[in-house]
Formats: structure tokens, sequence, C-alpha cells
């Protein structure tokens, strides 16, 4: 049942293991559930969740489980426990929570929770919900659980546990989106420090030199602490087909915005391709002369420029496009995409697009800008690129 | 192993799903890990579970430059070397200049305390890994002497983060995790008691409603919060003030929204007469 549980909330991306279970297992064991079901799911909730987007699936999940099963503490933490001294779910443990296993006897387990049960009910009867009575458990301490998924198999047999639990953490390893922190991690490699601002940092080095000089008396040399100066350009590709990608574009933003090490960093928005202006807003209000841009942000920014590169051959040839064609933009899409490669000689283009369908357009802007793909790898190698002295023009 | 549990006090209003999650944390001795908007009573949890379990608090504000290590020592060369200059003390005791920070003082302790690690999100991305290794050893060198700290007990550890950033899954695996949700009508009323016990019922209605009206105005930079609510209060019972209406002359609506864009917002919402939603 709990480990069934425990899968579920793994199918529903609530990423927990051995160690929840573990946690669970001792918390049970030191009563922390009051014996009640909303003990249980308080506790499990603490200790299952570790983000705030989590809760909803745990809910979901838990209702579904558990809600109208009239279940016993015990025979959840026996099968939780064999559960855990599975091999498959022991590699997981730390060394710290494999010793704590060992130590947990079975039998002085289902003795000591009777025991704890029996005390708190004395206590504060809560309803005679989920109180431990040993025996009548649908879950025999020979292992099935209501799922039929065997749990303690004999050695060597491949029991329907290992063989979900294989699938299940190969899924989990394939699964190769761009989350939050990746993204952070990945933006941290972009930055470029020098000293500037107040003096409020000793200089060892130079004090020692200065003291040296100075015959021994001692004199302090002071200098500004190491800070970043790099300023980041950041333009976004809205609407149309990027809108299934709007999630990683917004965690691309989201985490550009809160990363420390930008002196500063301008976001901006386009459709398709850019011509004279670029916006403030995804919803391509409040627009900005590139040329302006350009005089604003001189060549040491790093541009990064977020778009599938898809559109027709047409938007990209002439002035303009079909949905701005009031707008007098001059020149042809290409050319303003040229200038601005021209520029900033450290420039990036991200497509979230795999790329096989890099053709057609996205084949003609690959010439100017240097093309990744936005996913873990291709974001580092971008950041790389855009680290490197030499950039391609 | 028995522990003394936490059930709030009564200057902190707790549910029982934030004291299961307190108490799961002082039994199974893990970082318990608060988040939450601004204002929601992180800070003050950990000064609760405090007075509540009659702990010790150590208050360890984290900054952007904070690193792990810096939580546990700092050696005062500076002072060492104007002493030195200056032939003031001793100076070849170092460990005169060696000063215990909040992490190590927590360490270097012999009771039991607890210390609260505020707002985690603000430092480097590496920190709250750096920070779990040395509160996983409970143990540090003074490089500078060879003097080992070891911990005694285990700290009570909270930790407070505003739901902004993510933290790394190493990290949130280790702790104990609560999300205080934004207190609805009823609980920020009761909230409001803890710290105007004696305010009249007419005043707490109005301002309630009234405070979770511009809440709900469109385009704030800043919601206001708990705090703002409790000294917007504050301020209206010194002025004397006995009742208020929401418009866009509501007095003292600078202790409720701090920003100038924030008041013009609501000004704009107030005249447009399309008051949001009470
Ligand atoms: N449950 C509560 N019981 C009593 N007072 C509360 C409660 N929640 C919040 N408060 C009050 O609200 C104010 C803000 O609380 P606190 O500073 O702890 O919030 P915070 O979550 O740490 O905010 P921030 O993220 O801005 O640091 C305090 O004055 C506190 O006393
Ligand atoms: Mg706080």
């Amino acid at each position: 049942m709990f480990v069934e549980f425990l899968y579920e909330l793994r199918d529903r991306g609530v990423k927990v293991g051995p160690q929840e279970a573990m946690s669970i297992a001792q918390a049970l064991r030191l009563g922390l559930h009051k014996g009640t079901l909303d003990g249980f799911y308080e506790t499990a909730r603490a200790l299952c969740v570790h983000r705030e987007q989590d809760l909803d699936a745990f809910d979901r999940a838990f209702a579904h489980h558990f809600r109208g099963v009239p279940d016993e503490a015990i025979a959840l933490t026996e099968e939780l426990m064999e559960w855990l001294q599975q091999p498959k779910s022991r590699r997981e443990l730390t060394e710290l929570e494999q010793q704590l296993l060992q130590r947990m006897d079975l039998d002085q387990v289902r003795q000591q929770m009777r025991e704890r049960l029996a005390q708190q009910r004395q206590r504060h009867d809560r309803g005679n919900r989920w109180v431990g009575t040993a025996g009548t458990s649908p879950h025999g301490s020979g292992g099935t659980n209501l799922a039929g998924i065997k749990v303690g198999d004999a050695p060597g047999g491949r029991g329907a546990l290992e063989v979900a639990g294989e699938r299940h953490f190969k899924d989990l390893r394939s699964d190769v989106t761009l989350d939050t922190r990746q993204i952070e991690v990945a933006l941290r490699r972009l930055r470029a420090f020098v000293r500037e601002g107040a003096e409020e940092e000793l200089d060892i080095e130079g004090t020692i030199d200065k003291t040296a000089r100075n015959a021994g008396e001692l004199e302090l040399k002071l200098r500004p602490p190491r800070r970043s100066n790099l300023r980041v350009l950041l333009l976004l590709d809205v609407g149309g087909s990027m809108d299934p990608h709007a999630d990683v574009c917004e965690r691309l933003f989201s985490a550009a915005r809160r990363a420390t090490h930008f002196k500063e960093l301008r976001t901006l928005y386009f459709h398709n391709c850019i011509y004279g202006r670029v916006y403030e807003r995804a919803s391509l209000m409040r627009g900005i002369d590139v040329l302006h841009l350009l005089q604003d942000c001189d060549p040491s920014w790093r541009l990064i420029v977020v778009g599938d590169a898809l559109m027709s051959p047409w938007e990209l040839q002439s002035a303009g496009s079909r949905w701005s064609w009031t707008e007098d933009s001059g020149a042809p899409g290409i050319a303003w995409l040229a200038h601005l490669a021209q520029h900033f000689p450290h420039s990036a283009w991200l497509n979230p697009e795999r790329e096989i369908s890099w053709y057609g357009t996205a084949e003609i802007i690959r010439r100017v800008f240097p093309m990744y793909r936005l996913t873990q790898d291709g974001l580092l190698e971008a950041v790389h690129h855009l680290m490197r002295g030499g950039a391609r023009r | 192993m028995e522990f003394r549990r936490f059930r709030g006090t009564d200057q902190y209003l707790t549910s029982s799903a934030l004291e299961s999650a307190v108490n799961c944390a002082l039994a199974l001795e893990r970082p318990l890990l608060v988040r939450g908007e601004p204002g929601t009573g992180k800070t003050q949890l950990a000064e609760a579970i405090a007075s509540g379990l009659g702990l010790r608090l150590i208050h360890w504000p984290v900054k952007s430059t904070t690193r792990a290590q810096d939580g546990l020592y700092v050696y005062d060369t500076v002072q060492r070397l104007y002493d030195s200059r200056f032939g003031e003390g001793d100076v070849k005791d170092i460990r005169r200049y060696i000063k215990y920070v909040p992490l190590g003082n927590a360490f270097a302790a012999p009771d039991r305390l607890v210390l609260l690690i505020d707002e985690i999100d603000k430092a480097d991305l590496e920190f709250p890994n750096d920070l779990l290794h040395e509160l996983d050893r409970m143990r540090f060198v003074v490089n500078e002497t060879g003097d080992e700290i070891v911990a005694r007990q285990r700290p009570v550890v909270v930790i407070t983060s505003n739901a902004e950033k993510e933290l790394p899954d190493a990290f949130l695996r280790r702790c104990v995790f609560h999300f205080i949700e934004f207190p609805d009508k009823e609980l920020m009323a009761r909230i409001v008691r803890v710290h105007h016990p004696d305010l009249e019922r007419q005043l707490l209605d109005q301002a309630i409603k009234a405070f979770y009206a511009i809440r709900d105005t469109e385009g704030l930079r800043k919601r206001p919060s708990t705090s703002e609510l409790i000294d917007w209060i504050a301020v209206l019972r010194r002025a004397g003030i006995a009742s208020v209406e929401l418009d866009a002359g509501t007095p003292f609506l600078g202790a409720l929204l701090k920003r100038e864009q924030d008041l013009i917002a609501f000004a704009e919402a107030a005249n447009r007469g399309r008051r949001p939603r009470a």
C-alpha cells in the first residue's frame, strides 16, 4: 500500500525514494503521526514533499490511496522496512540511513509501536481510525500488498517491484529537461570579475609589499572587492511556434533575472524575426528602436537570442513582416540580425527545437549567430562560447 | 527516544500541519525548511520554537555574499595587524582574534539551541550544499590554531526561504519541509489580535477587509503582508482612527504600500471606480 503510494508520487513528479521512505519509517516508529491518519498525512507530507510545487500532486496521490482506507500503521511500517531491505532501495540510502535501518529490528519495532499507540489512544482518543491492531492487516508479514506488487521477494528472483523500480529509475534518468537549477548553474559561468567601487577589502599582498617598502612600519592597503561586471542582453522570440516552448523560456528568463552576478540584464521581446524594433513586453508593447538599443548597449554586452528561427523565408528577406507592416523598418530581417551579430562580438542563439529541424530560415540564421540547443548541454556550450574572447563575426 | 513536542506559543499561532513538520524535524534531528510569501511568519516561527522549548536562539541572517565557511568563525587579521602595530594586547595569542559566528557558536554552545538560518535563498547557489556539509559534520577545525570544536548536541536548525529561488535537490531531500500559506481572513484576525489584543472589533474587521482588497489590486510590485497590516493598524490606532473605508482617501496607505508605483497603481484602480473585490 505505502510503497505503491510512493510510486504514485513519483509518477506525479514528486521525487521520492528510499530516503523518504526511511524517514517515514522512522517517524512512524517514533509515533509522530499520533496514530491517526491525519497525523500520518501531515508527517508524510513534511517528509516527502520538498517544494511547494509538489504539494498538489501529493494531495491528489494521498486522496487516491488513503481516503476511506482503514489501514494500520504497523503493517505500513513493516511493508516499508521490508521494501527498504531490498538491495535496490538500500543502494540509495546514505551510510547513516543504512546503519539506522540495520538497527531497526522488526519484532522490536512492532512491539514498540504497539505500546506507543496504546498509550496514545489513552491520552487523546481521536476515534478508532488508524490505530494499530496486529493481525488484521490485509498485508500479512509475508509481504504482498494490495496492488499485488510483491515486496520482499526471494533473493535472486526478480520481484515485480524490482522490475517496476528499474523501469522507473531509467525513465527518470533519461528525462533531460532543462530545469531552473540547471539553468542557474549554467548562467553562473557567465561572469567576468573586476575590482571597482569602494575600497573595502584588505589587500594582503599589497599590505606586505607596502609595509616592506616602508621599512617594516605597517601600512595597510585596501582595494575594492571583486564584482562581476558582465552585462547581458536577452532577446526572446514569443508567440506562434514558440508557444510550446513558453515554459522553458520563462524558466530561462526568471533564472537570468535572479542571477546576482550580472551587472545588468535587459530582456526584450520580438516575434519570429527582428526588424527595426524590439519590445519591452511579451505582448509586443512598448517598442524600442534597435538602433537606440545599440547605443545603450556597447559591444561588451553578451547577447543571447532565444528563438526557434522558424519563419517564412519572406519574413527574413523582406523589410518588415506581415504583422508589423505598418512599421517602416527599412532593412530586411536578416540584415537586422547581421547588424546585431556585428555589434555584439559575444553572441549566441539558443534554439528550443531539435537540430533536426534547423533547416530553412534556421540554416540562414545559423550562419549569422552560433546556434545552440536550449538544453542543459547546449546552454553550457553557449555560455562557454560567450565567455571565450574570440567570437565569430 | 523522547523529545519535547512543539505546540506553538501564545505569541505565535500554528496550524496542526506546521506543528507536525516542526515535530518531525525535532524528532528526526533534521533541518526544518520553511518557505512562504514574505510576512507569513517564517522568521517568527524560529523564535516561537525557541521560546516554546525554552532554548536559546541564534539568528544567522544570510546575505548574498555569505559562504558556509563564514558561518563558523572569522579570524580578525586586521585587528591583529593593528594591535601589533600599536602594541596593544597580546598579539601572540591568535585565539584572541578568532571569533565564532552563528554556526560556530551553535556548535560550540554547551546546550542545545535553535539556529535560525534566515533567507537562505539570498546566498550563492552553492551555499545550501556547503551548509549541509558543515551541519552534518557537526564539528570544525580552526585552521589558525588547530583547535577542533565538536558540537555536543545537534542544534535545532530552522531555515527560511522566500518562495522564489530553487534550492538544490540534495539539500531539499535532507530537510523537513513546510510551506506556510498566506493566512485566510479568519487566521489573520487572530494573528492581529496577538499583536493588538484590545483592538475594537469594528476596526479589526474593516482593516482586514481593506487589506485583502488592497492585496488584490492589479499590478502591485509588492503586495502588503502581515507585518504591514499589523503596522498599519498600529498607526491607525495611534492617530485615533476608529473606522476605515477603502477608497482613494484611505488613511496611512503608505504603511501598507511602500512603493511609490504601488500607491499610484492603487489610486488608479480606486479612481477607475473598479474597486478590487473585497
Ligand atoms: N502565525 C503567526 N502568529 C503570530 N504572528 C504572526 C504569525 N505569522 C506572522 N506573524 C507576524 O507577522 C509579522 C511578519 O512575520 P515574519 O517576520 O516572521 O515573516 P517572514 O515570513 O519571516 O517574512 P519575510 O519573508 O519578509 O522575512 C511578524 O510581526 C509576526 O509577528
Ligand atoms: Mg523573515
